[in-house]
């Protein structure tokens, strides 16, 4: 865990660079941000309004998704988000239902497993703070496109497949804790194949309920032109998040989606 | 997504019974599933401020449009207009209407007004206000609204009319716009505007 690598110390410089402090870096390795430079982004989503990619402004990312642990200091600091205080206009009644109680984890709740059964409220609550923020899906799909070597790994068939592999793998046995699968080429690490995560945006992403697991286009919901479909139908990630995220609402929980949070960067 | 952290503390001041956190103006406590938890101010067609929650004590029509919507806003009006004419006028009295806008950046209290105006809304009963823009998300996720802005500054959203009853609980919601009424929801309405205690 407190390995001093030379991917560390670029991790520790860049919480620096953050004006994090230190005691942060300091107590784990989990909730560290790491820079994420931006650029321009061809989505794997067709959005009738872009035609030259997104433009992303470079950003911080959390390096793992938030734990049990963490979500609990927060409810224990703040609580209001007490699973049995929170209001279900913003978390269900599933919201935490896997710890073993309202400010106590439990043996279903480990406390370095990515925290689920958690609310976009609740979600986007600690991360505000955090001083933070959750990510844009632009931002989610920019990190989530590298693999460990490359910062755009979607056209490798073999990167594809190993996320395929994951997706169909059922979501019955317990979760790995955080941080146990090799850092991106950004030194993110679990973006896949561990939990689903919420996006700041995710009412963004305009998708008919009937065409959800296509993406077809169906305007007639939404107002005017430019409901998302995909550009990409191999791209088993975005299709499956895109599904995922357009299907939920704000006080929604389910048992595989966790979140991490973001900042911007000066 | 900045207001995050202030429905923690709405959140508790809402939830305890003795509401030593609760707004002054606010007798009694709002249910668990009132929209009106919200923490969110709002700034009307006449630039007057308001708290979200001090829209409740009686039910109302709820949506999100943006002035300068071309197609379907327009459409949202009417639905809200072909409600009220379905309405005895005791029935009418009862009811409120609040647009609020996805676009606060363009909708001024100037533009707002001049949106009324344009499209004969009589404002002492619909109000029409603009949230900060950092809360429009929270604001569209507590009414399961849907929207994106895009790269011409239009937005698509979820068209809808949400029924709220006077403690900011959604009793029902349409999607179908325009003149012609959806029965079921209509019959909603005048259910929630009939009579009272």
């Amino acid at each position: 865990m407190n390995q001093l690598s030379l991917a560390g110390l670029g991790r520790l410089a860049a919480l620096l660079f953050l004006g994090m402090p230190l005691a942060g870096a300091l107590a784990g390795e989990s909730g560290e941000y790491v820079a994420v430079p931006g650029g321009v982004f061809q989505s794997a989503l067709r959005y009738e309004d872009v035609k030259d990619g997104v433009r992303i402004a470079s950003f911080a990312l959390m390096r793992a998704p938030v734990t049990n642990e963490q979500l609990l200091a927060f409810v224990k600091a703040n609580p209001a988000w007490r699973r049995d205080r929170v209001p279900s206009v913003f978390a269900e009644s599933r919201f935490l239902s896997h710890w073993k109680g309202p400010v106590e984890l439990g043996p279903q709740a480990l406390p370095q497993q990515p925290v689920t059964w958690v609310s976009w409220f609740a979600a986007g609550a600690y991360c505000e703070a955090q001083g933070a923020r959750l990510p844009t899906w632009s931002e989610w799909e920019f990190a989530a496109a590298a693999d460990e070597t490359r910062t755009d790994a979607r056209r490798d068939p073999a990167w594809r497949e190993r996320i395929l592999d994951w997706y169909s793998r059922p979501s019955t046995s317990a979760l790995p804790r955080v941080g146990l699968q090799a850092p991106n080429a950004y030194g993110v690490q679990d973006l896949h194949g561990l939990v689903w995560e919420w996006t700041g945006d995710f009412s963004s992403l305009l998708v008919s309920g009937d065409n959800r697991n296509q993406g077809d286009a169906d305007d007639t919901r939404f107002c005017g032109a430019g409901a998302i479909s995909m550009k990409d139908n191999d791209d088993y990630a975005v299709m499956m998040r895109v599904a995922m995220l357009s299907s939920l609402e704000g006080a929604d929980a389910t048992a595989n989606l966790g979140f991490r949070c973001a900042k911007d960067l000066p | 997504m900045t207001k995050m952290n202030s429905i923690a503390a709405f959140a508790l001041a809402a939830c305890l019974p003795c509401g030593a956190i609760a707004q002054p103006l606010k007798p009694g406590v709002l249910p668990s599933d009132s929209v009106y938890l919200l923490p969110l101010t709002l700034t009307d067609q006449d630039g007057i401020v308001h708290e979200w929650n001090s829209y409740r004590g009686k039910p109302r029509l709820v949506t999100m449009f943006y002035t300068s919507c071309q197609y379907i806003c327009p459409l949202i009006i009417d639905a809200g207009k072909a409600i009220e004419r379905s309405l005895t006028p005791a029935q009418l009295q009862r009811l409120g209407v609040v647009m609020i806008s996805l676009d606060p950046a363009r909708d001024s209290a100037t533009a707002l007004k001049e949106t009324a105006a344009k499209r004969r809304i009589d404002t002492a009963r619909w109000s029409l206000v603009a949230p900060p823009a950092a809360d429009v998300r929270a604001a569209a996720a507590v009414l399961g609204i849907r929207y994106r802005q895009l790269a011409d500054g239009d937005f698509n959203h979820t068209s809808v009319l949400i029924l709220l009853d006077p403690d900011g609980r959604v009793l029902a919601r349409t999607e179908q716009m325009g003149s012609n009424s959806d029965p079921g929801f209509l019959d909603a309405v005048r259910r929630a505007t009939d009579g009272g205690p």
